[in-house]
């Protein structure tokens, strides 16, 4: 991977991007374990494969998730994360439109 | 050594000895199952029959002997870390190297350099204080130095670093030392060999069996192994491993990368490592600048190579010596450091029963390579980890109880 698309800037170098890590859904404070809570903080999904993460442009200050597989390194799709962001496959069906433009690039 | 070459120079055939029997079929069962042929696997073996008489094992690996981080590090081997419990930890590793190449017959090369660890900022110097003094508390020999000495030392550096991060001083760490990697892993696996142990090389585990929370098995390309005692010492494929026995744990895979210059005289006797530059440098016996720079940004299941970590590495190399500006780098190759969050290793049991864990080795695992298997053999013969790796339990990110190493274990932030 030498370019990846921003979703609001287009296809652009890789060193203007952050790797932000994997994108993850925190437990419920209010009801989880400690135990559960530990896992959560500290624990990885380390296996190679097709990921959610989180990206950032640096010059433009844009957070993002990349879909990305970690063994093969390709990207399949960047989108932005709707600011009512539930689960991400909310996400998916809210920008269908945005997706379409940017699949297939950057990758 | 001369007379022994002598006697094949003399004769019309050349049986040289192999370092250890090629097995091809694995027996039925054994007592345990190492996977992965490193320098860790290896030494765990060596040391489960020497030190405990445990002999029935087979050491598992997916490639050929030594050919994954053992032999892609840069080969440094030294003690000055942050925590009393990393420091013991380490400099047990480094009392045992010193008397190796005897104890395994086998010259490893092991060369004692001094180790400056190069600060340009006042915050650099802090960390080196509080280095220096945790070490000399252990009994490491570590000390705070000043502009001067590492002149004297290394009368080749800019001190300056072209005017961009003058060194106000370093962390000399006298006992810092190279060694030739691919020797250790060869000379583990051949001690490992004479007593017993078996070791199958193109031979991947594709998946283990656990039931009722204890080990019973492991699948492998070359049939099935009944063993109640697994080791997994594989580095950079830990999550493939763990995800086998579904055991969670904090290791993430980025790519580490290094490269040598074409071979030169003999000028450069200390290793030098610089924080804020992302640079450690040695010269090899054979007069290669080893050259090893900070972690890949990004998580990549990958050993290849980019061009971007050379050129970030050689401007900063040439911050630091301008005159090598017309040397070529002559390889580069890369590795996958198993990073946790503390960056301390992940060493002992788990809550699998017969699956023993040692892992988490990053960028800081050549020069642990004895002791690890030292401690791995110990904890498997008695089913309990010893004192010495209590604090890289895997269980302490369940306590909140970090064994925190970054200030010591690698460079780049």
């Amino acid at each position: 991977m030498k370019l990846l698309t921003c979703p609001v800037n287009g296809t652009r170098p890789l060193s203007e991007f952050i790797f932000g890590g994997e994108y993850r859904e925190a437990p419920n404070q209010n009801t989880c374990t400690d135990a559960e809570w530990a896992a959560y903080v500290h624990n990885r999904h380390g296996a190679p494969g097709d990921k959610k993460e989180w990206w950032y442009h640096s010059p433009s200050g844009t957070w993002f998730i990349a879909e990305r597989n970690t063994l093969t390194d390709k990207v399949s799709r960047t989108y932005l994360v709707s600011p009512n962001l539930i689960s991400p496959k909310s996400v998916v069906s809210d920008n269908t439109e945005k997706e379409a433009a940017v699949k297939g690039e950057g990758q | 050594m001369p007379l022994r070459l002598l006697k094949y120079a003399l004769k019309s055939e050349h049986p040289a000895p192999r370092f250890f029997k090629s097995h091809e079929t694995p027996k039925k069962s054994y007592d345990v199952v190492i996977i992965g042929g490193g320098g860790h696997g290896l030494a765990a073996a060596y040391y489960l029959a020497k030190d405990h008489g445990i002999t029935n094992v087979a050491v598992l690996e997916k490639g050929y002997i030594g050919g994954g981080n053992t032999g892609r590090n840069t080969a440094i081997v030294r003690s000055n870390y942050l925590t009393p419990e990393g420091v013991n930890f380490y400099d047990a590793s480094v009392k045992i190297y010193e008397g190796l190449s005897e104890e395994l017959d086998l010259n490893l090369f092991y060369s004692t350099r001094g180790h400056f660890t190069l600060a340009h900022t006042e915050s650099a110097m802090r960390t080196m204080r509080w280095r220096a003094e945790v070490n000399k508390h252990v009994g490491v020999e570590s000390r705070v130095v000043g502009p001067d000495e590492i002149a004297k030392a290394c009368p080749q550096l800019d001190m300056s670093c072209s005017g961009q991060a003058p060194i106000l001083g370093a962390l000399f760490h006298a006992p810092g030392s190279i060694a030739r990697h691919d020797g250790v892993a060869w000379g583990y696996a051949r001690g490992a060999d004479r007593y017993g142990a078996e070791i199958f090389q193109n031979t991947e585990v594709l998946g283990i069996d656990v039931k009722n929370g204890k080990v019973c098995g492991v699948k492998t390309n070359k049939g099935y192994i009944e063993t109640k005692q697994v080791l997994s010492a594989v580095a950079g494929f830990t999550p493939r491993i763990t995800e086998m026995v579904e055991l969670e744990t904090p290791i993430v895979i980025h790519p580490l990368q290094a490269c040598v210059t074409e071979p030169m005289k003999p000028w450069l006797n200390s290793i030098l490592v610089s924080g804020s530059l992302h640079v450690y440098v040695s010269q090899s016996s054979r007069g290669e600048l080893v050259m090893g720079s900070s972690l890949d940004p990004y998580e990549v299941h990958q050993t290849r190579s980019t061009l971007d970590f050379v050129e970030g590495l050689t401007s900063h190399m040439l911050d630091m010596f301008p005159f090598l500006s017309n040397v070529k780098i002559v390889r580069q190759w890369g590795g996958m450091a198993d990073m946790t969050p503390d960056f301390a290793p992940i060493m002992g049991k788990t809550p699998i029963e017969g699956f023993y864990i040692d892992a988490g080795w990053g960028t800081w695992g050549f020069k642990a390579t004895p002791i690890s298997g030292k401690t791995m053999a110990q904890t498997i013969a008695n089913d309990s980890a010893p004192d010495l790796i209590h604090t890289f339990r895997l269980s302490r990110f369940e306590d909140y109880e970090l064994t925190g190493e970054k200030g010591a274990a690698s460079v780049g932030h």
